[in-house]
């Protein structure tokens, strides 16, 4: 076999993690490199994106694979055994040595470092955790660090990778387990599950109050995972019940959604479509709004429904709930506020804050929001009142924005 | 008009200590003309400011906080917008309450964009090698705003260990692995060229774009033009975006691909492995099996899977390479030009072609088209051995006490190996389940050979070897 340069095998490996959504550099501890020996800093709060690229996504992770050779035959992966994929391998020192390049001219924050399963699930991730302490032991370094982890692995060695990973991940793949069967045989949805929680717990055990000695380090920025949306039939109601199920019971810090999207080496088995991005993005909205607007799954959309591409899904809520409004601006409590479409967190804060001192007009939500007219069906000011328009037939047509038109 | 002269763009001190003092003097906003040292001559000569009244008045922490970003800002107006509101406080305490004051919404404006701006920073500082040392780093910027000494420290904190300065028009920071030091601002021309890794940025950048999820307006929302003559990877931009249509139509448009060699094997041992479960038990389930055969693609194009014929048992058992254009059209082994020459030979070596079993290495017939002519094509290694458990199914029906190869494929089949035929004829040849073993050539090999002394020769051979073969197996 031919000897791969470096630049090939960056280009190889780092392709083939693009499917991975997350690039996240966020909720770590605060820390920096004052009185170490090597490089390396993070805020504790949100990361820092060093570059875009076009397809919109942030770049703040050196995300690659350690390598794309990989025994499992999941259909929606490109790097899946009967895919014929150039194929490539870093050795850990390669790895090492290219993450501490990048960040020393502060190209990224730190390293996203996923694997295809070769040999067995511990062997991989014992390599894994070898880059990981590397950089950790051997560099000092204190930037950021994120571990896919294999669910096959020992508990010993997901431990490992938790006492040098910010965020470890497990990615859950596919809304119905069934799908997972079907599409990624190798893999087992009891054993995913199983590995969360045994994450989860390591999580808890890490921030219980210390009774003597200080637990060890075990992810600091929590555990995250990522679902395919498209490439089964499974539908949003699904999805976000799945997510609920997620955020409850493993306490993960984001479910990713990834849009299917074409491969370039696809199998009969999955046929390559455009990705569903519009879909992708109302799960995202949805999931926001579960996150940070109080809504529950099922308030948003049942099973076996999916959420309307054209309006977004607080939109759509308020639309099948015009009972509960108008709101009053002036009166309303903050929960209520924040289920008025067109308002979000910021300008709800504001206007709490504002109208301890004046009454609250449609000039001063006009200044604090971006669409007024989105607005005013579902609230009530000082000086303006909907009427009928809250319970407008054509409501929805006057809400849904336009489609951009296609030159023909 | 009253002038006051602050020391730099960005003097916080100097504004708040003048502010101070003129607001306690009661000058009002409109009548202050806010300068900064250097551009003065236009001005007449700063007054010089009153110290600060005893008493004072005091702000919140939150006004402070908000004018320190402020002053960072580009606008010209940004120390009488901070001037006026200082003023407005006196009356309105809790003026910053009212989000939609036009004076609060423009100072929070300018204080989200300046924030913006630092974290911009950053981001978007792309270090560079600076000569030998590799620890020694120096880069070019050009901040939105004037946030540069303001960001230092968090270079300083996360580079302790490295020496680096950044370079900006305004003004440039410096950290020699202990402290930081500012000097006045630089050119472009000062910065260090081209790193070596820039080149595998930007490899990475080009990789992990999925064309498939083209969002130009998300990457320049957060990435503006303004940054990128002084990003190494923004160059690539234009092309990723012109592409990114063509692949993505390219992906969704091809064929599904045939799985790799390595899978394909997989799956044929796996394969391989239910068939061992339902081994044969008679010749009627060989011939059914073979017909029904798919362990390799041979199949596709032939007419039929051709199995051995003969008694069962059989003293000797003769296996040649595979069907031919006759053989497979028919259904039976050795029935063509070949066939007959086998015969014939048979026949003068004095073996009862009913003590003996034929058969092939590969039961389907590989062959080429040409025109409307089957041309044979030997089989290779790969189908040889799917074909092989065919093979060893007949052999552990007919159990020959000989078995006599007919080619180098059929060698190559019954003994595991390449067997070179000139070597190893005349000879009996072990096998691992108690029959022998004869090599000898395949009789389309005799109607091949050209000259006639040659061919005559050949066929003694050949009929010198099915006589030893029958004596050993009597």
């Amino acid at each position: 076999m031919v000897a791969l340069t470096l630049k090939r095998k960056l280009e190889i490996l780092s392709d083939a993690a693009k499917y991975d959504a997350s690039c996240a550099s966020s909720g770590t501890v605060k820390r920096d490199s004052v009185g170490g020996k090597g490089v390396g800093s993070t805020d504790g709060g949100m990361g820092i994106c060093h570059a875009y690229a076009p397809d919109g996504r942030c770049i703040s992770l050196l995300k690659i694979l350690l390598t794309n050779f990989c025994v499992y035959d999941c259909a929606y992966c490109v790097n899946r055994v009967s895919s014929n994929t150039p194929r490539a391998r870093f050795s850990v020192a390669e790895v090492v040595d290219l993450t501490l390049g990048f960040y020393k001219r502060n190209y990224i924050e730190g390293l996203f470092l996923s694997s295809g399963i070769i040999r067995s699930g511990d062997y991989t991730m014992e390599e894994m955790v070898a880059v990981a302490k590397s950089l950790r032991i051997d560099h000092d370094f204190r930037g950021y660090i994120h571990l896919k982890v294999i669910p096959e692995a020992s508990p010993a060695l997901v431990n490992e990778a938790a006492l040098y990973a910010d965020r470890i991940s497990i990615n859950v793949e596919l809304p119905r387990d069934t799908s997972l069967a079907d599409l990624a045989p190798e893999k087992d949805a009891v054993g995913i599950k199983k590995a969360m929680g045994r994450v989860r717990l390591g999580i808890d055990q890490a921030n219980e109050k210390p009774i003597k000695t200080k637990p060890p380090k075990f992810a600091p920025a929590g555990q995250s995972t990522q679902m395919i949306v498209g490439a089964d039939a499974a539908t949003d109601g699904e999805i976000l019940a799945k997510s609920a199920g997620l955020y409850g019971a493993y306490g993960m810090r984001r479910v990713y959604y990834s849009a299917y999207s074409p491969i370039p080496d696809t199998t009969s088995r999955l046929p390559p479509v455009r990705p569903p991005l519009m879909r992708e993005h109302r799960l995202y909205q949805a999931d926001w709004l579960m996150r940070f607007y109080g809504f529950a799954h099922d308030e948003i959309t049942v099973q076996g429904v999916d959420l309307d591409l054209d309006i977004d899904p607080k939109l759509a809520w308020a639309l099948r709930n015009r009972g509960d409004f108008p709101v009053d601006l002036n009166t309303a409590e903050r929960e209520t506020m924040l289920r008025t479409p067109g308002l979000g967190v910021r300008s709800v804060e504001r206007m709490i804050d504002l109208r301890r001192y004046k009454q609250l007009t449609l000039e001063d939500v006009k200044r604090l929001t971006r669409r007024l007219d989105k607005l005013k069906p579902f609230i009530i000011t000082a000086d303006w009142r909907p009427g009928a328009l809250t319970d407008k037939a054509d409501l929805r047509a006057r809400l849904t924005p336009p489609q951009q038109l296609s030159l023909f | 008009m009253r002038v006051v002269r602050l020391a730099s763009e960005i003097d916080f001190v100097g504004w708040r200590e003048a502010a101070r003092s003129l607001r306690g003097q009661g000058v009002a906003p409109d009548t202050i003309i806010w300068t900064v040292d250097g551009e003065g001559d236009l001005f007449a000569d700063p007054e010089p400011l009153a110290p600060p009244s005893p008493g004072g008045f005091t702000v919140s922490r939150e006004f402070l906080e908000l004018a320190e970003a402020v002053i960072l800002h580009r606008s010209a107006e940004r120390f009488s917008l901070l001037y006026r509101m200082l003023w407005r406080l006196a009356a309105e305490p809790n003026l910053l309450r009212i989000a939609t004051d036009p004076d609060v919404v423009r100072a929070n404006d300018f204080a989200r964009q300046v924030s913006r701006a630092a974290h911009k920073m950053k981001a978007f500082v792309r270090f560079r090698t600076v000569g030998a040392d590799p620890e020694a780093y120096a880069a070019w910027f050009e901040p939105a705003h004037r946030v540069t000494e303001s960001v230092a420290p968090f270079f300083a904190k996360r580079f302790a260990n490295m020496i680096w300065s950044i370079l900006t028009p305004d003004v440039c920071i410096h950290w020699n692995g202990a402290q930081l030091a500012v000097t006045p601002g630089a050119d472009p021309a000062d910065a260090p060229g081209e790193d070596a890794l820039e080149d595998y940025w930007r490899t990475y950048y080009a990789s992990i774009f999925n064309p498939a999820r083209l969002k130009v307006d998300a990457m320049t929302k957060e990435m503006p033009k303004r940054y990128w003559r002084n990003l190494p990877e923004a160059r690539l931009i234009p092309d990723l975006i012109a592409a990114a249509e063509g692949r993505t139509t390219l992906m969704v448009a091809q064929a599904p691909s045939q799985p790799n060699r390595v899978v394909r094997q997989m799956a044929r041992t796996a394969r391989d492995a239910t068939f061992d479960a339902l081994s044969p038990q008679s010749l009627e389930a060989v011939s059914a099996g073979v017909d029904a055969c798919r362990r390799c693609p041979l199949y596709k194009e032939a007419t039929q899977g051709v199995p051995g014929g003969g008694p069962a048992p059989a003293r000797l058992m003769l296996v040649g390479e595979q069907p031919g254009d006759q053989e497979d059209l028919a259904g039976r082994p050795f029935v063509g030009p070949a066939g007959q020459m086998l015969d014939k030979a048979l026949a003068e070596a004095g073996v009862p072609r009913s003590e003996t079993y034929v058969t092939n290495a590969v039961k389907h017939f590989k062959h080429a088209l040409r025109g409307k002519r089957r041309i044979h094509q030997t089989p290779n290694p790969s189908e040889v051995t799917a074909c092989r458990w065919w093979l060893d199914a007949e052999r552990r029906l007919i159990r020959p006490r000989v078995v006599v190869t007919l080619g180098a494929t059929a060698a190559l089949s019954v003994f595991g190996k390449a067997t070179p035929i000139g070597e190893s004829r005349g000879i009996a040849l072990q096998l691992p389940d108690q029959a022998q073993g004869v090599v000898t050539y395949h009789p389309s090999y005799l109607l091949r050979v050209p000259d006639a002394a040659s061919k005559a020769k050949a066929y003694m051979l050949f009929v010198q070897d099915l006589r030893f073969a029958w004596e050993l197996a009597s």
